[in-house]
């Protein structure tokens, strides 16, 4: 429970991480200290704090912040190998450290060569899946997941939600890939008025700023229908379960809030608080739609930790770890026995923790 | 599981190997550029005089929010300079010649152009310097300063002066009109920069004005170019030691 707890922490940190990379951007401070891995020669912890003015309270902040984020990561990997059994959640945990010093990388490489437009955009797309990784550690470190939501019966294996919270996930994250290369090419007043483009419904004049822009535009557009398809059908189909549902509600309500900052950033001029927010509520848009797709996949993730786990911890056939799958199957124990397996839960036996 | 922190730990290295400073690097002086004869005979030499004109109202300064650096507001009320008109004269617009020379190669100066940071602004705004000639940019203030140019033709730099008198000098190696400087830590601060291959070149006062002398006799393209206004062109022949007048009117 520690270490979900610590995971949570980590995915929310990435958040303020995100945001605070938004502000960067936002104010247009990510030149404004020159030199990487220093900041003006001084090493980045010693960067005396009477002299962050200007764009280099944003810029060293972001540094900082992206610093003790890498380091969390860093942790929580250390961690996850010392106390998590399942290979895979392991793995991720391999995965987002990895990720997390590419992005760091990428970070000092777009200083070192002013801010190019692909290296710029890759460091925002990346941040977004290594917010995404360490979301889905807290999430499948949770009680909830390792329970497979059992209380109320076992997860549906929803093929239809599956697969629209799938592509909703995946389109949500393609309109931040477009978000994204809209603010570092600097087309965010590419199309100045709002909801209209330039008084009409399609913009009567067409550049690559406007194209970019406007592809934003449609893509909001899109993945709000996908979000209503998918949230409609929890709605109909699965409102006894507060494992999607939940998700539900959270995104209708996040993607109502991220058109508004969209609106907003337009008509405010691209002020730096809101287009952060725009960033960060983004991110968070994606997480949530995320954890849905996931949650309505759990099924699927209990016949694979069933057979890894049991290779692993239970080492024979016959003491199978209930770990990892839905409560039914538990209850009923390994597949071919009739009644419930010995110990409930075998690597709470063996390692006495969550 | 050390070979599983090692990235993690090259880059903490990296970063303290670099530990320490906030005294901006020595910089290289640049190589004298090759000596080259004068091509202008002084006998026949004519010049350009003329003024800049504004027609109609241009927009009232803004005062700058320098908050974020307290430096920069304890030194008074700062206000936008995109359009300084005095008396229908424009300021800080830089004239030169764009076309006429021909094949004529002029001797680089090896004293500097200096850029100063100053006052939380770039001091001059406009100005022009050869191709080879340096430039030396410095810092008078008591604050951090980057300073980030953006050219088309030559190599993009951005400096960090982090103290008050630190120098750093560049070379522009082409030609091009303008190159803009910018501060990415003042967001407010900005100069340009208009490299030749020739001294024909001149930005114009308070009053509008301004003054190209020695120019050789023959039929030139005069560009005039101001950060808003953009750029305006006109043709005109100089004779032996003629010192035409030219005028440009920029509208709003």
């Amino acid at each position: 429970m520690r270490l979900h707890l610590y995971a949570v922490l980590v995915a929310f940190s990435t958040a303020i991480l995100i945001f605070a990379g938004g502000l960067v951007t936002s104010t247009g401070s990510g030149l404004s200290v020159p030199d990487w891995p220093t900041t003006y020669g001084w090493f980045m912890f010693t960067f005396p704090l009477d002299k962050m003015v200007g764009g280099i309270r944003f810029e060293h902040t972001h540094r900082l912040v992206a610093s003790t984020v890498g380091f969390l990561i860093l942790v929580l990997a250390v961690w996850l190998r010392l106390a998590e059994p399942r290979r895979w959640v392991r793995q991720l945990g391999y995965v987002a450290l990895a990720a997390v010093i590419t992005q760091g990388i990428l970070g000092g490489i777009t200083v070192l060569w002013y801010l190019p437009d692909p290296i710029s955009i890759a460091h925002a797309s990346l941040a977004q899946l290594v917010f995404c990784l360490t979301i889905t550690i807290a999430l499948t470190t949770s009680r909830g997941w390792k329970d497979a939501y059992s209380r109320r019966g076992a997860t549906p294996d929803d093929r239809i939600l599956q697969t629209i919270a799938t592509a909703t996930t995946a389109l949500v994250y393609l309109q931040i890939l477009v978000g994204a290369t809209m603010r570092h090419t600097d087309a965010g007043l590419a199309i100045p008025d709002f909801p209209y483009a330039f008084g009409h419904l399609l913009p009567p004049t067409w550049n690559p700023k406007i194209a970019v822009h406007f592809a934003h535009r449609v893509g909001a557009v899109i993945v709000t229908l996908f979000a209503l398809a998918t949230t409609s059908h929890v709605f109909f189909h699965h409102r006894s379960r507060p494992e999607l549902w939940r998700p539900s509600a959270l995104l209708l309500l996040l993607i109502a809030l991220q058109i508004t900052l969209g609106a907003l950033t337009v008509l405010t001029q691209k002020h730096y608080i809101i287009n952060s927010l725009h960033v960060v509520t983004g991110a968070s848009v994606l997480a949530t739609s995320l954890v849905l797709t996931l949650r309505s996949r759990r099924s699927r993730f209990g016949t694979v930790a069933w057979s890894q786990e049991q290779k692993r911890i239970a080492g024979s056939k016959e003491q199978a770890p209930a770990y990892g799958l839905p409560m039914d199957v538990r209850r009923a124990g390994p597949i071919g026995t009739a009644g419930p397996i010995g110990p409930a839960d075998p690597i709470r036996t063996a390692r006495g923790r969550a | 599981m050390v070979s599983f922190l090692r990235p993690f730990l090259a880059v903490i290295l990296l970063s303290s190997a670099a530990c320490g400073g906030g005294n901006d690097s020595k910089e290289t002086a640049p190589a004298p550029a090759a000596t080259v004869a004068n091509p202008v005979d002084a006998a026949t030499a004519g010049g350009l005089k003329g003024s800049i004109k504004l027609e109609g109202t241009p927009p009232p300064s803004q005062t700058i929010n320098r908050r974020s650096d307290q430096y920069c507001e304890q030194l008074g009320e700062a206000k936008t300079q995109n359009f300084v008109a005095t008396g229908g004269g424009l300021q800080n617009v830089f004239v030169y010649v764009k076309d006429g020379l021909g094949e004529m190669k002029f001797p680089v100066p090896t004293i500097p152009v200096v850029l100063d940071q100053k006052g939380c602004t770039y001091v001059p705004r406009v100005f022009g310097i050869q191709a080879g000639q340096p430039l030396e940019i410095l810092n008078s203030d008591e604050t951090l300063h980057n300073i980030h140019a953006q050219p088309m033709n030559n190599r993009e730099f951005n400096r960090g002066q982090a103290l008050k008198g630190l120098k750093y000098t560049h070379v522009f190696t082409t030609a091009e009109v303008m190159v803009p400087f910018n501060c990415d830590v003042h967001n407010w601060m900005n100069a340009w920069v208009g490299v030749l291959n020739h001294p024909f070149y001149a930005v114009s006062g308070q009053d509008g004005t301004f003054g190209i002398q020695n120019l050789p006799p023959g039929t030139y393209t005069i560009e005039a170019w101001h950060e808003k206004l953009g750029t305006q062109t006109q043709m005109v022949t100089i004779g032996p030691k003629e010192m035409k007048e030219l005028s440009f009117t920029f509208k709003l």
